[in-house]
């Protein structure tokens, strides 16, 4: 017998907290989420590829846990699943911000060595264009990811990035002039 | 916004992406298509996916951490026995369900009932698993797990505990002795609802409960199930 005390979703609106209740308990569940392993059956293939591309194989395996680990934390608290695919990239596009973060604030003023070996080995310019990736801002590097690697439409990749979906055609497009740049330099 | 730093963007009418052919100004014709051979060179080199292998490994890890850490509130695993593939599921009480199949509904089931935190964690059902093992090889005659029963209230729970207490191994009763045990003994209908909604069979021994005259009845796995776990513990039937 499921009532409807709380409203449907939608609750908050606005910022990217918008999915999870701020108050777990105050008002019960309006929708029923699936297993949390039917998500990573679903979207675990797709997120790693996403962080492997933005943060490289070593920093994208951790990523992924830290990913894996704070989704589910947080999932009992969600007031809505109509787009847990968003909400995930959400959560791990701010793993790769925090990382770098932390990374910057640590950084030993060597260059570390371009995190290569997960590219065809033939492809040197590929893996140029990888590294080059990674080296865009943070933003920009998730967007293009989503739109030329994974395919994503805007209005999803908005909703992972937090912004508009005219601000996410915009990181993509800008991510994509600086490396039209960088690889044409 | 810590990277609104944006690089000069040559003027296109909205800003959309190369792929998405838009018409370019004039100015823009060469940085326009540029960014569609970024973009077609991102797509054409893709960095490899990672093999199956790989992501699943990568997976079991993580939950493997998530459930050190205690946010795996159901683990479920699927065994093998001879009477076909069983989904077994725990919580940190104890074993929750046994279920007949590897239907996905049972795992959603799970997650509507008890918490969405559900999670394929084999290794913290080896216990049980290898209980039914030794139990479909002869060589037990008690599960010796800890229960979770919340999956079941009030009569049909009694019912059931009833069951566990005082049918063992290789012993039969019928709906009406157990009615007659929980002090119901009009209840007949009722006993054969809670053996129906068994949420722990084989371990919660329903297959135990017989129709007054010895024939068999219903059985969530099959009437053959019934049959075949009967035998296997020595029970003759008469039907």
């Amino acid at each position: 017998m499921v009532r409807h005390r709380g409203r449907p979703y939608g609750v908050g609106g606005g910022d990217d907290e918008h999915l999870t209740g701020r108050t777990p308990g105050a008002l019960s569940p309006v929708v029923t989420l699936p297993p949390f392993q039917a998500l990573l059956d679903e979207h675990a293939a797709d997120l790693h590829r996403y962080l492997v591309a933005v943060a490289g194989p070593h920093d994208g395996a951790d990523c992924f846990q830290e990913t894996v680990v704070s989704a589910l934390r947080a999932y009992p608290g969600l007031r809505r699943d109509d787009n847990l695919r968003g909400w995930l990239f959400t959560i791990a596009h701010r793993k790769v911000i925090d990382r770098a973060r932390h990374a910057a604030r640590h950084a030993v003023p060597v260059a570390e060595p371009p995190d290569r070996g997960h590219l065809d080995a033939d492809a040197t310019g590929a893996e140029d264009l990888w590294a080059a990736v990674r080296r865009l801002p943070p933003k920009q590097r998730s967007a293009v990811v989503q739109r030329h690697l994974l395919d994503r439409p805007y209005a999803e990749i908005a909703e992972a990035l937090g912004c508009s979906e005219a601000a996410a055609r915009q990181n993509v497009r800008a991510g994509l002039v600086r490396l039209r740049e960088e690889v044409s330099a | 916004m810590t990277d609104d730093r944006l690089p000069p963007v040559p003027t296109t009418n909205d800003g959309a992406a190369a792929d998405d052919g838009t018409a370019a100004t004039d100015d823009g014709v060469t940085a326009v298509d540029g960014e569609r051979a970024v973009a077609a060179a991102l797509r054409r080199t893709a960095a490899p996916p990672a093999p199956p292998a790989d992501v699943s490994r990568l997976v079991a890890d993580a939950v493997a951490r998530a459930d050190a850490l205690d946010l795996v509130d159901v683990a479920y695993a699927v065994t093998d026995s001879p009477i076909g593939p069983l989904t077994v599921a725990t919580t940190e009480v104890g074993l929750v369900r046994v279920a007949f199949g590897t239907e996905e509904g049972v795992v959603d089931e799970l997650a509507a009932a008890l918490s969405p935190r559900v999670l394929f964690l084999p290794d913290r059902l080896d216990d049980v698993r290898r209980q039914l093992d030794e139990y479909f090889a002869g060589r037990r005659h008690a599960f010796d797990v800890r229960l979770d029963r919340r999956l079941s209230r009030g009569y049909r729970r009694r019912v059931l505990e009833a069951l566990t207490a005082g049918v063992g191994y290789g012993e039969t009763a019928t709906y009406k002795d157990l009615a007659v045990a929980t002090g119901n003994p009009g209840a007949v209908r009722a006993v054969g609802t809670a053996m129906a909604t068994n949420p722990i069979p084989i371990v919660v021994p329903c297959h135990r409960i017989l129709r007054t005259g010895g024939s068999l009845g219903n059985y969530g796995g099959g009437p053959e199930t019934k049959a075949w776990l009967l035998r296997h513990e020595g029970v003759r039937l008469l039907f």
